[in-house]
């Protein structure tokens, strides 16, 4: 019992983080109708800069307290959030209105560059960073066996549901977000009402990018390692997170999220660890068997 | 380009100050980009502990790369001359390349005899062969019945594992086992194909690539079978027919029994001819099935599903046939990979190779089979050009597959003649063929 309500604690943490990067997946989708690719590697990055800030702010002696934290996930943010912008306007929107399959091309080439840019920059070597914030609640004892909610699992869970209230608030009732839902539904018709698309495109991409940013900054500072292949396998959960809520449902990629976190944590613990991947992707393969449109989606009519 | 010509004089000083802004504004992003990662590199201390090591000269560099590439771009973008008739070019080019394919597969066919060519370039040959085989396979599962399949390297693992295991296990031969790789891949392609036959587009290919890491995860991880991350090694070498090509050069080898010296560049050779003779397989099966009923079935496939099912072709058989066939394909270049390497790792069988042959056969032009070739041979030749560039290679790489895209969408043989033709033959557009004309 305690040790599944540990687990429970661990998955939900875990699933914030993919449910972050999930939103960025499923936005994208929505808008454009492409994978982008290279989100996975976005969120790789935006953990390099956090483990940069981190750094910097512990050689001028800053670094400790939530401020301290809460000023890593603004520069990871910002500078991360450039990542997306760029990527978008290099790599994607020359191919606007191309065939299916060129901006799927470039998204790959795109996420081969992001991955070599740093691991030529930053060196391919794994960087480990020592816990940041240690400790935590105690909840439950039972026997030997504690269950801990950690500080820095507390600070996962809080700082994702206030990024996300942000966000949602800015879907819902700002002018960004009512062009962005427009785009969604019609892209063509949300232009001839003179929304600049072009513009609303590059703003997903920046929110995107910086939901992913946070993501990597916490990834970075529960896990204590940041490698510059980590984005691949962590890009592929959360685009199954996507898959899973309902591709292009905000509220579902969270909810996809927080399963397939749930659902690896489980598996690694009452099964094995080395298969938690297969786990991720059978619910994926299994989902899409029989739940097509995903947990959330709306049904696709298809038009002749 | 709406710009107006170069010739008007008093157009030039606003185009290059709107080409200075633009370079300025490009080269401010630069710098965002990489005053952090660039600028400031994280390095692993003695201690084990991380320090900041700053190189400020290296961002400058950068950007002011940025800054006159950007203006060199806009300056040149504002000069062009609008496109030339590119129907006439167009036509050329189809004149050409009816030369070109012949030519190309005369050179294949004499290059190990070529002087000069040395073990190098023809271990580099097949390689390239080895990647223009895997191209087309896929080009039948992506370009002819437009299933988009990002896990194609899994049938390539299959085909590897599949030789190695029944060698090691079962002392079976590598010409029995050519077969049983393509069968096996074949029916892995079905059994994958299966759940998926309703899915398309996007949730196809991450399925598809989901199916390749749940493969190769499998792999690593079934450490009694496959020996998990320390591969398979001492697989079979291959044999002429059962001569073993062997440097003591008695009666039973290949070199005694022609009565040749014995060098070690008959096996090589005899590789490159094999892979060779595979690649063309591909092609020539590919070729002909085209016009096949089931060939046809793909390619309306590929361009309406809704339009193909009303005329009353059968949909899971149609897909199911392009997944075992590509794959079948695949399982024989995997074959041929394990006996030329004589070990195998699920290394080789990551992600990035899905992407590359996805690549290549992107770049080359869906549906065109020189197209193909013709990528792979640059894709692959020039990433062994670039070898000098090490740790760079990747990144010139991933940077050279996004220009393309950009620059060529359509890959780079863009239009083919249509498979089945009524009346009169003429040449199809790529541009049409997502629109139903191909």
């Amino acid at each position: 019992m305690a040790y599944a309500l540990q687990q429970l604690i661990n998955g939900i943490s875990l699933g914030m983080i993919y449910g972050l990067i999930a939103v960025g997946y499923t936005m994208v989708y929505g808008i454009i109708g492409m994978i982008n690719f290279a989100h996975g590697d976005i969120f790789m990055v935006g953990a390099f800069v956090a483990l940069v800030a981190i750094l910097m702010l512990m050689s001028g002696g800053l670094m400790d307290g939530p401020a301290a934290i809460l000023l890593v996930l603004a520069i990871s943010m910002a500078f991360t959030a450039l990542y997306g912008w760029t990527v978008e306007r290099v790599a994607y929107r020359p191919l606007r209105g191309s065939f299916r399959l060129a901006p799927l091309i470039s998204a790959i080439g795109m996420s081969i560059v992001l991955q070599n840019f740093v691991q030529v920059s930053q060196g391919a070597r794994v960087k480990p960073l020592e816990p940041q914030l240690p400790g935590g609640f105690e909840l439950m004892r039972d026997g030997n066996f504690v269950v801990q909610l950690s500080y820095m699992q507390t600070l996962i869970i809080v700082s994702t549901l206030a990024v996300l209230a942000v966000f949602t608030w800015l879907v819902t009732r700002t002018a960004l977000g009512r062009a962005m839902r427009a785009c969604e539904q019609d892209r063509k018709m949300a232009s001839l009402l003179g929304i600049n698309t072009d513009r609303t495109i590059s703003l997903a991409f920046v929110i995107g990018a910086a939901l992913a940013a946070v993501a990597g900054t916490l990834y970075l500072l529960r896990y204590g390692i940041a490698d510059f292949f980590m984005g691949f396998i962590v890009g592929v959960k959360a685009f199954t997170a996507a898959v899973l809520g309902g591709i292009g449902s905000l509220p579902g990629a969270v909810l996809g999220g927080l399963l397939i976190g749930l659902i690896e944590t489980f598996w690694s613990a009452y099964f094995s660890v080395q298969y938690k991947d297969v786990a991720a992707f059978g619910i994926l393969v299994l989902a899409l068997i029989f739940l097509p449109t995903g947990l959330l989606g709306r049904q696709e009519v298809e038009k002749v | 380009m709406t710009s107006p010509p170069a010739a008007a004089p008093h157009a030039f000083q606003p185009r290059l100050l709107a080409a200075l802004l633009d370079a300025s504004k490009a080269t401010a992003v630069a710098f965002g980009l990489f005053v952090v990662m660039v600028g400031l590199r994280t390095d692993v201390g003695p201690t084990g502990a991380l320090f900041l090591r700053t190189r400020w000269p290296d961002v400058a560099w950068l950007c002011a790369a940025v800054f006159v590439a950007r203006l060199a771009m806009a300056l040149w973008a504002g000069r062009r001359l609008p496109a030339v008739g590119s129907a006439r070019r167009a036509a050329a080019l189809s004149r050409a390349g009816l030369f070109f394919g012949p030519a190309l597969l005369a050179i294949a066919l004499i290059l190990p005899f070529v002087p000069g060519i040395g073990r190098y370039e023809l271990d580099l040959g097949i390689l390239v062969l080895t990647y223009v085989m895997l191209g087309w396979g896929l080009n039948i599962v992506v370009g002819l019945a437009g299933l988009l399949d990002l896990g194609y390297v899994a049938f390539y693992a299959v085909g590897a594992y599949s030789y190695a295991l029944l060698a090691q296990y079962f002392g079976l031969s590598f010409w029995i086992c050519l077969p049983l790789a393509g069968i096996l891949a074949a029916f892995w392609g079905v059994l994958l194909g299966f759940p998926v036959l309703r899915l398309r587009g996007d949730y196809l290919a991450i399925v598809t690539l989901a199916f390749g890491e749940i493969i190769r995860i499998v792999l690593l991880n079934w450490v009694e079978l496959t020996g998990g991350p320390n591969g398979i090694s001492g697989i079979p070498r291959p044999t002429f027919f059962g001569l073993p090509f062997s440097m003591s050069g008695g009666p039973g080898t290949f070199a005694g029994f022609f009565g040749l010296e014995p060098s070690p560049s008959h096996r090589v050779i005899f590789l490159y001819y094999l892979i060779l003779a595979l690649a063309l397989l591909t092609n020539w099966v590919a070729i002909r099935i085209r016009r096949q009923p089931i060939g046809r079935a793909w390619e309306a496939l590929r361009e309406d599903e809704i339009a193909c099912r009303a005329l009353g072709i059968n949909i899971t058989n149609t897909k199911l046939t392009a997944f075992a066939l590509g794959a079948m394909f695949a399982g024989f270049a995997g074959a041929f990979f394990a006996t030329r390497q004589a070990f195998i790792s699920p290394e080789s069988f990551t992600f990035i190779e899905s992407a590359i042959i996805l690549a290549i056969v992107v770049l080359g032009g869906l549906g065109s089979q020189i197209g193909i070739a013709v990528a792979a041979i640059i894709m692959i030749g020039g990433f062994e050009l670039f070898r000098d560039l090490e740790e760079y290679r990747m990144l010139v790489f991933g940077a050279a597959m996004v220009t393309i895209m950009v620059l060529r969408p359509r890959g780079l043989v863009g239009s083919r003649a249509p498979s089945v033709v009524l009346g009169a033959q003429r040449r199809i557009d790529a541009q049409h063929v997502s629109e139903g004309r191909g």
